[in-house]
């Protein structure tokens, strides 16, 4: 007879994943309220203050954890599954600081585009939550269920507008991509899996450092996909074909969370998987980044030089940031980590504010009118909110006193470092890329402070009333100015978050 | 020989695998019907799947079929928003291929 062995169960320690719970259990609240109020004329607020609330709590919860995982080390949990260390916790603040204005950015679009459901900001923090999931996980399981966790809503939240065309368009392109580049992803983990025979990130350093492996073709070719995989979530070129009509098709506040959380969680598991599984390849995976970095900083920038619409530009922008961040990743030392983490976090911001201003100062109702002509003397005739998107710009161009400078000069820096003469030609590339992204950036603010020629474009531009900036989207604004701004001054604070945050 | 004699070992059902795999991958990229699309992309996640349980076994190790039930429930879930999309647009348009959807280019 077979006695019954007892299950063993992993210790659980649910401090670990308490921001994730807190978002996760604000979701699911916020269907229920919607569903017990829906004859309420009050739900849209009171779903907006709940989910304004369950963001705070989890950024308080992530604000304590820092201190904890700072000072105490990592906490290792559910198994070795998750695994809270200062690098989760900094992207996981950029993550919650991003669905923050994410969410504020949208109560006043929803209402202006007759789109008012409370459905957007449990979509919204669910994505969130799956980010956070991303940032944690130390198991390509793990990695792969929060990929998906992240996306699914993101999916939706892309086709949210449902009369407006395009927006679904963009919706069903992203969903089409996404799966298949997750499709790609689980791939990769089959291979690596049947490879080392297991999924767990330290387990697979720990067996890749005792056993020699006797064929390396399925540890290679696994590996190549898991970056195929995740290049198609960072936006690198060749698997950045979505991210122009996404980011143009998308509802704004949704392009804006995209472009900075989106951004933040896929780098989270692209270092992570890099260099903890995989440091005995760095010379398999590295020149991989190298080929990616290169390609999305010169084809980034060189698109965006022929666009004719500034959300489509600002799209093809944040290719090349990626291209930026992945040299950071190349550079596969601690300060190159400490480099994609601080750019990480002032691209957040610099997008996040170029985004509240596009949604802002379009002209006409659908949301969909951001040609250059569009924007034409915007700085003219709205002094203020043209000034901060040529702030904006600026700072994602890299001018000096701005976050963009401080970031761009780690980056470049951290790839310098090394030494050798790849890196060089790497780095030569970022540069011709950051001189040619000037060319477009310079073409926005110029564009904005000229006035239209013809007489008729000028009684159109005025004809329109100009849209009232509301106060939560003030407040996106002022902030992401401010810390764009304050990061450009006085940087050392940040550098130094950044330094602490470097550890895995 | 007879056939009984043939042994199939897991390698075997790893080439089907990527052999499903391939062809859900390229149905992807070439065909045009988006729900035909979809239906690869359901062939490349099956794929995987198989692999996942033939690795399993040659590994003798319980993961990889654990792992197989994480991903059908991802892959229900991504069935519900992709066609509720598909659906979305279908009201409009009457037909949904992807030569349609080209409002966005540039």
């Amino acid at each position: 007879m077979i006695a019954a062995a007892p299950i063993a169960t992993p210790a659980v320690d649910l401090w670990a994943i308490a921001p994730i719970i807190a978002l996760v259990a604000t979701g699911v609240g916020l269907v229920l309220i919607r569903a017990l109020l829906r004859r309420n004329q009050a739900v849209t607020p009171v779903c907006f203050s709940v989910a304004v609330v369950g963001l705070l709590v989890a950024a308080g919860l992530l604000a304590r954890q820092w201190h904890r995982v700072r000072d105490d080390g990592p906490i290792v949990s559910l198994a070795d599954m998750v695994r809270v260390d200062p690098f989760a916790v900094f992207l996981g603040i950029v993550i919650v600081a991003a669905t923050l204005a994410g969410l504020l950015l949208a109560y006043a679009y929803l209402r202006r585009e007759d789109l008012e459901a409370p459905e957007y900001f449990a979509l919204l923090l669910l994505s969130a939550a799956g980010m956070l999931m991303m940032t944690t996980a130390n198991d390509l399981v793990v990695v792969f269920v929060a990929l998906e966790v992240l996306s699914i809503p993101l999916y939706v939240l892309v086709a949210f507008d449902r009369r407006r065309l395009r927006s679904q368009e963009a919706g069903l392109k992203y969903f089409v991509l996404g799966a298949f580049s997750s499709a790609v992803f689980l791939y990769g983990i089959a291979l690596v899996y049947g490879a080392t025979g297991t999924t767990s990130l330290s387990g697979i350093a720990t067996f890749l450092a005792g056993n020699t492996l006797f064929e390396q073709t399925t540890l290679l070719v696994g590996l190549g996909l898991l970056l195929v995989g995740l290049g198609f979530k960072v936006a690198a070129v060749p698997f950045h074909m979505w991210t122009p009509d996404v980011y143009q098709g998308a509802p704004t506040p949704v392009t804006a969370f995209m472009a900075a959380a989106t951004k933040a969680a896929a780098f989270a598991a692209v270092l992570r998987i890099v260099l903890t599984a995989f440091p005995q390849y760095r010379d398999d995976w590295r020149p991989i980044l190298w080929v990616l970095a290169a390609l999305s900083m010169l084809v980034g920038a060189v698109a965006a030089l022929v666009q004719n619409d500034v959300k489509r530009t600002l799209a093809y922008s944040s290719i090349a940031h990626a291209g930026y961040i992945l040299m950071g990743v190349y550079a596969a030392s601690s300060r190159g980590r400490e480099a994609a983490l601080l750019y990480l976090l002032v691209y957040a911001f610099m997008a996040i504010g170029a985004f509240a201003v596009v949604m802002i100062a379009a002209p006409g109702p659908d949301d969909a009118k951001h040609s250059y002509d569009d924007y034409r003397g915007l700085a003219v005739r709205r002094p203020v909110l043209g000034g901060l998107l040529i702030f904006f710009v600026l700072a994602q161009a890299g001018v000096p006193l701005t976050s963009g400078f401080v970031g761009k000069l780690e980056l470049f820096g951290s790839v310098a470092q090394a030494g050798e003469t790849s890196d060089y030609v790497l780095l030569v590339i970022g540069v011709l890329s950051a001189v040619i992204a000037f060319a477009f950036y310079l073409r926005i603010a110029w564009t904005l402070v000229t006035a239209p020629d013809d007489d008729t474009a000028v009684a159109a531009a005025y004809s329109t009333r100009p849209r009232r900036v509301d106060g939560w989207t003030g407040i996106v604004l002022a902030g992401a100015a401010a810390l764009t701004l304050v990061v450009g001054v006085l940087p050392g604070t940040f550098i130094h978050f950044a330094r602490d945050a470097v550890f895995f | 020989m007879t056939l009984a004699a043939l042994e199939i070992t897991s390698s075997y059902y790893l080439v089907l695998a990527a052999m499903v795999f391939t062809i859900g991958a390229v149905g992807v990229l070439t065909r045009r019907n988006v729900l035909v699309m979809f239906m690869c992309v359901e062939l490349m996640l099956n794929a995987v799947n198989l692999s996942f349980v033939a690795f399993a076994r040659a590994l003798d190790d319980v993961t990889g079929q654990v792992i197989v039930f994480f991903v059908l429930v991802v892959a229900a879930a991504e069935v519900a928003v992709g066609l509720a999309i598909i659906v979305a647009i279908f009201r409009r348009r009457r037909h949904a291929t992807a030569d349609d959807l080209r409002a966005l280019r540039g």
